[in-house]
């Protein structure tokens, strides 16, 4: 057990020590990179809970996909180093409604989990058989048969959000020349090549 | 003194997984080069050790005994971090890789979940050195990269699934295992092509090696990075290359397991299978670089975004089905 709450702690000393790096570091990217410590400690945190399956989608999913993204947005905007600390220096118009929505999440949590009841025995409930069936088997049970509504709703939301995104970003731009690989394949010479006699002093326009 | 013989043992195991694993990087480095020469009519490396063996070595030391050179204007922290998260990273997914049915440092539940993991974690080293560089060329490199890894990983996830539905377990063990009637390679032949070409792209191989597309962007990411700095890229590289080879021999090519199980071929023990696996894989590799030329970049994105997706996704309906009406599906052990 000891070397349980030695790696226990290790890994939640790490997440918190980085998601507080996350909001105190100056450098923009700094930050972005703490914020992959953090969600990498906490899914060793899962893998040591015995969920390993939640643990290596949160590092596919978060670690390979949504932080690289986050990263390509910070290093392409160029915000390497903020302009002003929030801690030193000028007054920055974003902390009192930075303020107001971390009390109300606050005061949300505190709800939630002051109102929250565990069973009593859940650890040693004999229905609730967690040895003998592996991880990912008894969430598919589950996920499959009881919830099938909401996963799939999930799943259409998550496409819907998509659809969405794209339209939002989508624009046509005019005067932008399109490579067509179907055109680019079929050329010949017959097609492509031109003879022209050209007039002096006149000139020939070749790109219309 | 318990934990202490219990670590000792870890550490002689993962030595014994690592070692081997290194060694065999150089020696791949050096079949990669013979193979490109002998497509070329070339000698290739022939003049230090038998055969040129030892050419990889006199490499790594040349780069051992240069300068590191950190530029001035570089983030130095990220930009030291960013070799070793590469070299790190392709050496850790080792560990749940099975050579035989014994022969595996940690069989976990969740194995290809894990190699899956792992590998998408490889990009990072690309960035973080590409941005640390604090340069135009391996900037430019790194972004190219960081976007065409995550496209074509996201066709190997959904072939792995495809790989999955057939076997019913995530385990790399049980994976193996199921192909002893027939290799996967035959009933989803479509989706091991699409696979070795996801996998030429992730490891960032020709003729998808654009973010080092030395005509265009110098040496990409790796531009500013000298010495050993640049030989621990180079061999994290590799060791990808190999990880990549060893996954399609396990999830397509049936692992271990002899070609057919009759007496004068089942003798042949399980690791050798393994290995002459990853290096048939690894030959079809060298050949590509030797043969093909490169992308463009729009036709790479082109390429894994509007037909590799598309297409496994037909092909995951269309596993599916086939397993659910011949009630194929694997039952599980529940």
């Amino acid at each position: 057990m000891l070397a349980h709450s030695v790696f226990f702690y290790f890994f939640s000393i790490i997440a918190i020590f980085s998601s507080l790096m996350v909001i105190t570091s100056r450098n923009t990217v700094n930050s972005v990179f703490f914020l992959i410590l953090d969600f990498i400690s906490v899914g060793c945190l899962f893998i040591m809970v015995g969920a390993e399956f939640l643990g290596m989608i949160i590092l596919i999913v978060y670690v390979g996909a949504v932080a690289v993204l986050f990263l390509f947005v910070v290093m392409m905007l160029n915000v390497a180093e903020q302009k002003q600390s929030w801690f030193i220096g000028k007054k920055s118009t974003h902390i009192p409604i930075g303020l107001i929505v971390s009390v109300l999440i606050f005061l949300e949590l505190l709800v939630v989990v002051g109102g929250w009841k565990y069973k009593d025995d859940l650890m040693s409930s004999s229905t609730l058989n967690l040895s003998n069936i592996s991880n990912t088997h008894q969430l598919g049970l589950v996920m499959y048969t009881d919830y099938i509504l909401y996963f799939q709703l999930a799943g259409v939301i998550l496409l819907l959000s998509m659809i969405g995104a794209i339209l939002l970003t989508f624009r046509q731009r005019k005067g932008v020349k399109k490579q067509s690989y179907l055109n680019q394949i079929s050329r010949n010479p017959s097609t492509s090549i031109e003879l022209r006699d050209v007039e002096s002093n006149k000139g020939v326009k070749i790109d219309d | 003194m318990d934990y202490i013989q219990i670590l000792s043992n870890e550490v002689y195991r993962i030595l014994f997984l690592l070692v081997p694993i290194l060694v065999s990087v150089a020696m791949i480095v050096w079949l990669d080069r013979r193979v490109w020469g002998l497509v070329q009519k070339r000698k290739g490396p022939n003049v230090v050790g038998p055969f040129g063996l030892l050419q990889t070595l006199a490499d790594a030391l040349k780069y051992i005994f240069k300068e590191i050179i950190i530029p001035a204007s570089a983030n130095k922290a990220v930009f030291i971090l960013a070799p070793i998260v590469t070299m790190t990273l392709a050496l850790v997914a080792w560990a749940v890789i099975p050579m035989s049915e014994e022969l595996v440092l940690s069989d976990i539940n969740v194995g290809i979940l894990y190699l899956f993991a792992v590998s998408s974690l490889g990009v990072y080293g690309i960035i973080m050195g590409g941005w640390a560089s604090n340069s135009k060329y391996p900037f430019l490199g790194a972004i190219r990269s960081a976007a065409q890894m995550v496209s074509y990983e996201v066709s190997i996830g959904i072939i792995i699934i495809n790989v999955l539905l057939c076997v019913g377990s995530l385990n790399l063990k049980d994976i193996v295992l199921a192909q002893k009637e027939l290799w996967y390679v035959i009933p989803l032949f479509p989706m091991f092509v699409i696979f070795f070409i996801s996998a030429l792209a992730e490891t960032n191989r020709p003729p998808f090696d654009l973010p080092e597309a030395e005509a265009e962007l110098v040496a990409g990411y790796q531009t500013e990075y000298s010495g050993m700095m640049y030989a621990m890229f180079w061999l994290g590289e590799y060791a990808n290359i190999l990880l990549m080879c060893a996954m399609g021999s396990i999830l397509f090519l049936g692992g271990w397991l002899p070609i057919i199980d009759i007496y004068p071929i089942n003798i042949i023990p399980a690791p050798i299978w393994m290995v002459l696996k990853i290096l048939f894989l690894f030959f079809l590799f060298a050949l590509i670089k030797a043969i093909v030329p490169r992308y463009r970049y729009d036709q790479l994105m082109r390429l894994g975004w509007k037909i590799f997706l598309p297409f496994s996704l037909i092909y995951l309906v269309l596993t599916s089905s086939f397993l659910f009406y011949f009630d194929k599906l694997p039952k599980g052990n529940f």
